[in-house]
């Protein structure tokens, strides 16, 4: 028998990649193939037909640069990524990404680029930029460890959670003590680290979701996986 | 008076600082404050001024190349050699070296600055020439941003005065050019079939880049190498050599140096001697330095970002070869871990890597574990696993690769654990 096959879709991995998000895309691959599952990854970036099947998305930070070459893009396929969210499609964004999600990013000179609005969130361009060592607690996942490194400043709207509460770190805006965004089954963040190898029950999450929506059941084993806990207390314990 | 006063007051804290052991840049400070005219004074007086060297990776290496070139041809050339690339470092160099009148005994300057800091440098002594390297993802926790390190780079090439060389291969670096106010700009760059082993930042998860740009001819193009072996292109004439410094990205470090000294040296150029000095050259201190530890060859590689982490995997086999990686994350390092998911270890499947360390030890083990990559033991403390990695191979060479203050730790931890010559 095939092993059932997970469909997985990098966003922008050109122009988005700069912050070690790639090491998202290894981590969700590897922990589905452990499990028995086949990953087809796609790449897509701007002009490229979008697939049909997808399972699982996951988009990372870019330069500012390649912030603008995809934003017209992402407009583009701002419809279908929220109908996808809205089916419950498991996406994973981050940093950059994670600000065009929202409504609206109003840069430091009053520029504004305009999101999809998949996240009731917005952001404003900050004087400077939020870097460091970050932890967060959340209700769902526990203890998540990343590292920030971003100027704006993200408020979120009514329709959607925290991703967190910062416990180390400036979070969302370093006011309200929130980090990043969740709306069904889409979790926004500005952790780089990257973030899922050291968060393998955000990793997992992702996963199963995708896994469940495709084929009804997750193979749900436990994975053992060699210096994950001390990686996490390694970079917990390390100054800002 | 006040330049004087200033020398004498700066080279006594300087022996001073000397005798209370380190404190590299605090002369350097009292001496700026006192007057701040100093540096422009004394560096301006060089019959041929002043030249910068900056970019992300290899400023070091190519900062001795450029000055051993330079030697070669007779020269007298001042240069920052301890390391301190910033304004102060440098204040307290001249210091070190210039008499009590405060003239510096030398016809050039060669300086090695950081990006950042060079914005602050050229502010007050506007070089004759600069070589600019290239940008690359590099402690972007502390600039943010490539493009403001970019940022930082164009303010050394607006202030250049004669000319400025640029790398034609990095489209960051070669579109400086539009900001270049000296009257000339030289490039240095690779033949076609050697780019591939420079992928840039923008190309790591997609190839080479589509878009063919036409690119400006280059004063000096790295036609070919192997090994040592290595052939240049200057001015249409190919030049083979055989270097003491191995990887492709050292070997075209030299491509930009030949390039620098050349335009520096202008018709008065010994080709002859050119070549004589770049194939005596040897890596700097901790940049792919070869050492014999009880008989056996140990490299030691410093990776500090994704481009340079790729481009030395590449250019080292590891067959053969016992593999050690330490990773620290201090000030010096940058301190976010993401760099090393942007680097592929499939190159070490085979062979695994036998000890990782360092600081941030399980974060390389377990990016090592997502790609496959074997590994030995994990252990965060450096001497441990230094010591452990060599008495366990006695027979094999060996390689590290390492951080910067790893690498610093591990260079005085060989140093007492045997008698450490430097072969080259």
């Amino acid at each position: 028998m095939d092993a059932p096959v997970i469909d997985l879709l990098q966003l922008y991995p050109r122009d988005m990649n700069i912050y070690g998000d790639w090491g998202n895309v290894l981590v969700l691959r590897k922990r589905l193939q452990l499990r028995g599952y086949d990953v087809r990854l796609h790449e897509y970036n701007p002009g490229d037909s979008f697939p049909e099947q997808v399972d699982l998305i996951v988009g990372g930070g870019g330069q500012d640069s390649g912030q603008n070459k995809i934003q017209s893009d992402l407009l583009g396929l701002g419809g279908r990524l929220k109908e996808l969210a809205d089916d419950g499609v498991p996406m994973l964004a981050i940093c950059g990404l994670y600000q065009l999600f929202g409504h609206r990013f109003t840069t430091h000179t009053g520029e504004v680029i305009t999101g999809i609005g998949l996240l009731d969130a917005e952001t404003v361009g900050g004087p400077t930029r939020l870097i460091g060592n970050t932890v967060l607690d959340s209700s769902e996942f526990g203890t998540v460890i990343g590292y920030e490194n971003h100027s704006g400043l993200t408020t979120l709207g009514p329709d959607v959670q925290p991703f967190g509460t910062v416990t180390k770190g400036q979070g969302n805006n370093g006011q309200d003590g929130t980090e990043g965004a969740r709306y069904r089954n889409v979790i926004a963040s500005y952790l780089h680290g990257s973030l899922l190898p050291k968060n393998p029950a955000v990793a997992d999450y992702l996963v199963r979701h995708a896994a469940e929506r495709r084929y009804g059941t997750f193979n749900d084993v436990a994975l053992e996986v060699p210096y994950e806990a001390a990686a996490r207390s390694d970079a917990a314990a390390r100054p800002r | 008076m006040r330049h004087l006063l200033a020398t004498v007051v700066g080279k006594t804290v300087r022996v001073v600082a000397k005798l209370r052991g380190g404190g590299s840049a605090l002369p350097g400070l009292i001496a700026e404050k006192i007057d701040p005219d100093f540096l422009p004074r004394t560096l301006g007086r060089l019959p041929h001024g002043v030249v910068v060297i900056s970019g992300t990776n290899g400023k070091t290496t190519t900062t001795k190349m450029v000055v051993e070139l330079l030697q070669g041809q007779g020269l007298k050339v001042f240069t920052n050699r301890t390391g301190s690339n910033f304004t102060r470092g440098v204040v307290a160099a001249v210091l070190g070296e210039s008499n009590l009148a405060g003239k510096l005994g030398a016809d050039i300057a060669v300086l090695e600055l950081d990006e950042a800091h060079a914005v602050h440098f050229v502010k007050l002594v506007p070089p004759r020439y600069s070589l600019l390297l290239n940008v690359m993802r590099d402690q972007l926790d502390r600039f943010g941003e490539i493009e403001t390190t970019a940022g930082f780079l164009r303010k050394i090439a607006e202030a250049t005065t004669e000319a400025v060389v640029l790398n034609r291969e990095d489209h960051r670096i070669a579109g400086l050019a539009a900001a270049v106010a000296a009257p000339e700009i030289r490039y240095f760059g690779l033949a076609p079939g050697l780019r591939q082993m420079f992928p840039s930042d923008d190309e790591m998860r997609s190839g080479a880049a589509g878009e063919i740009a036409v690119l400006p001819d280059a004063d000096v193009v790295l036609s070919a190498c192997d090994g040592p072996a290595a052939t240049f292109t200057v001015n249409g004439r190919d030049i083979d050599a055989r270097l003491k410094l191995t990887g492709v990205y050292n070997v075209y470090n030299s491509a930009a140096a030949l390039a620098l000294a050349r335009t520096v040296l202008g018709e008065a150029a010994d080709e002859a001697a050119l070549l004589r000095s770049l194939e005596a050259v040897t890596p700097a201190f901790g940049r792919g330095e070869s050492l014999i530890v009880n008989g056996q060859p140990l490299d030691l590689v410093l990776v500090k970002n994704p481009a340079g982490f790729r481009l030395a995997l590449k250019s080292f086999p590891a067959a053969g070869f016992r593999t050690m990686i330490a990773i620290n994350d201090n000030y010096a390092d940058g301190r976010d871990m993401s760099w090393l998911w942007d680097v592929d270890f499939d190159s070490l499947a085979e062979a695994g890597v036998d000890e990782v360390s360092g600081v941030r030890a399980n974060d390389m083990a377990l990016r090592l574990f997502y790609e496959d990559v074997p590994v030995g033991r994990v252990d965060t403390d450096l001497t441990a696993s230094l010591r452990r990695f060599i008495e366990l191979g006695p027979e094999q060479p060996k390689r590290i690769y390492c951080t910067y203050t790893a690498m610093l730790a591990l260079r005085r931890e060989l140093g007492k654990l045997t008698e450490v010559e430097v072969v080259s």
